[in-house]
């Protein structure tokens, strides 16, 4: 079966978050289940219904049977690839697989972590992975990932398109200002260019503001087939397609830092979805720190590359710009619990149905979303997503 | 490399560092050079990986200063450097103040002492 005989065979039907910002008191798992709840019974559809199952986490190997125990479900199909925060996008192509030829019905995609709140936060679990996962070649340099691989990055991106941080600085505002229409948001003070610029300095060129939040926050969603998803209780946002690059695991292996497996995944998925980046509404793009929609945007062809910088000048972004990116503020300043791609997908879905109320973008028909992950854009994994007018 | 031919690739390279000998690997089946240290070449999946010992000059591909309160130490400089044999290493240039370093700068390697291990840094060749 081809990519593109895939196109549109599958829906996401249902969506949910939880816990999102601050959780106190609330473990990875049960935000995690009250995410995957409210998603199923979006859909429409009871727990008993799920019978496919895609997650994965930071900490725990065997993430799924943790999962599978809480939630009580037993899976004709698991799906537990980790490649980072762009799992949750990719994942995307296994549940279609999965749903196309018939081993399951109704796929769970879901996420949760309390790393902002719980007593082995951030900080812990980051030195717990560099003992399990080493990096026996940039740790002793003691790079402060992951801000300082994707600066690296940026200053490449600087050094050979002139990139200012004033671009990667209206990328920061753009998310603020869509996250001031989301009620949901996390971080929803006003913030203009000279804040950002002026900000204390994490690892050059980025201040804090060109970082992702850390937050707590759960997210699921809930994909079935094209045929069922239309007598279910929701508008279906349907999956025209996905695909993932996977080209390095640490920024040292990155073969061209201005160039991210971006490139790969959204020309195959542009290819199967047989559309063009000049049909998009808008991009939800993760954007774990700045540079990253900068070079999402020319990577996936909405804008050539190199000229990522200038496409988002003057709140070109922002609401009220040309392009919407990042509706609901973004990893920036919605919302980032350590893997941010499931949360990208939801805001897809919810702006394709409309109800995304004060944030909503009007006529919103298709939907490029493109996941991150890993240290330095190891992985990108791209979905368009489209309302049935587009099939 | 006969004294430290035992165990991996990975073992063998920290092996010559602490010995003062700074080594990345060339594939005689594909003719390219190697970094990181590997068991199969990357470019040709052959097994011809042979140790040589670079001229240790190259070239900041990209650079970043991370900021570090002064009482932890202050502000370093952590860079990502193309050696001259066409491999590339993060690493960090010292001899001048992180924020001076930039890319493009010809730099060469040396190696040091750090908390114990033996660690490949670089200065800027005009410091030589
Ligand atoms: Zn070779």
């Amino acid at each position: 079966m081809s990519l593109e005989e895939l196109r549109g065979k599958a829906a996401i039907v249902g969506v949910g978050t939880a816990g999102c910002g601050e959780a106190h008191g609330m473990t990875d798992l049960e935000i995690l289940s009250q995410a995957a709840r409210a998603a199923v019974e979006d859909a429409g559809l009871e727990m008993r219904d799920v019978d496919g199952l895609c997650t994965a986490n930071m900490g725990a190997a065997l993430w799924p049977l943790n999962v599978v125990e809480q939630l009580g479900i037993r899976p004709r199909f698991v799906e537990g690839t980790n490649i980072g925060g762009s799992a949750f996008v990719a994942h995307q192509l296994q549940a279609m697989l999965a749903l196309a030829a018939g081993i399951c019905d109704v796929v769970l995609v879901c996420y949760g972590s309390t790393q902002r709140t719980s007593p082995f936060g951030r900080k812990e679990r980051t030195e717990a992975r560099n003992v399990l996962d080493p990096s026996p070649y940039e740790s002793p340099y003691r790079p402060f990932n992951p801000p300082s691989s994707y600066a690296l990055i940026a200053a490449r991106h600087m050094y050979e398109y002139g990139t200012t941080r004033r671009h990667l600085a209206e990328v920061a505002v753009a998310a603020r200002q869509w996250a001031q229409l989301n009620p949901e948001a996390f971080a929803r003070e006003p913030l203009d260019i000279e804040t950002v610029l002026n900000a204390r300095m994490i690892s050059d060129p980025f201040t804090k503001h060109d970082c992702c939040l850390v937050t707590d926050g759960a997210a699921a969603y809930v994909m079935t087939r094209a045929d069922r998803a239309k007598d279910l209780r929701r508008k279906p946002a349907y999956v025209l397609s996905n695909a993932t690059g996977v080209w390095h695991r640490t920024v040292s292996g990155m073969q061209d830092l201005t160039v991210s497996p971006t490139r790969e995944s959204a020309e195959r998925a542009f290819a199967a979805a047989r559309l063009t980046p000049a049909d998009v509404d808008m991009a939800q793009i993760y954007d774990a720190f700045s540079i990253n929609t900068i070079m999402a945007l020319e990577d996936m062809g909405i804008c050539p590359k190199g000229e990522g910088g200038p496409f988002v000048e003057d709140g070109a972004i922002a609401p009220g710009g040309r392009f919407p990116v990042n509706t609901n503020g973004g990893g920036l300043s919605c919302v980032h619990p350590n893997m941010y791609g499931a949360f990208a997908t939801i805001e897809a879905v919810r702006q394709l149905r409309g109800e995304c109320g004060e944030r909503q973008v009007q006529g919103t028909n298709t939907v490029v979303v493109n996941g991150n992950g890993g240290n330095s854009m190891a992985s990108q994994s791209t979905s368009l997503l489209a309302t049935a007018d587009v099939l | 490399m006969q004294e430290n031919d035992r165990g991996g690739a990975e073992f063998q390279y920290h092996n010559a560092l602490r010995e003062g000998r700074f080594v990345i690997q060339h594939c005689d089946g594909c003719g390219l050079h190697v970094f990181f240290p590997r068991v199969v070449c990357p470019h040709c999946a052959g097994t011809s990986l042979r140790w040589v010992e670079p001229s240790g000059t190259g070239v900041v591909y990209s650079t970043t200063t991370v900021r570090q309160r002064a009482e932890k130490g202050g502000d370093y400089d952590v860079s990502l450097i193309d050696l001259d044999e066409g491999v590339r290493m993060m690493s960090r240039v010292e001899g001048l103040p992180p924020g001076e370093v930039r890319i493009g700068m010809r730099v060469r390697a040396r190696i040091i002492e750090e908390e114990g291990t033996a660690l490949v840094v670089f200065v800027a060749e005009e410091q030589q």
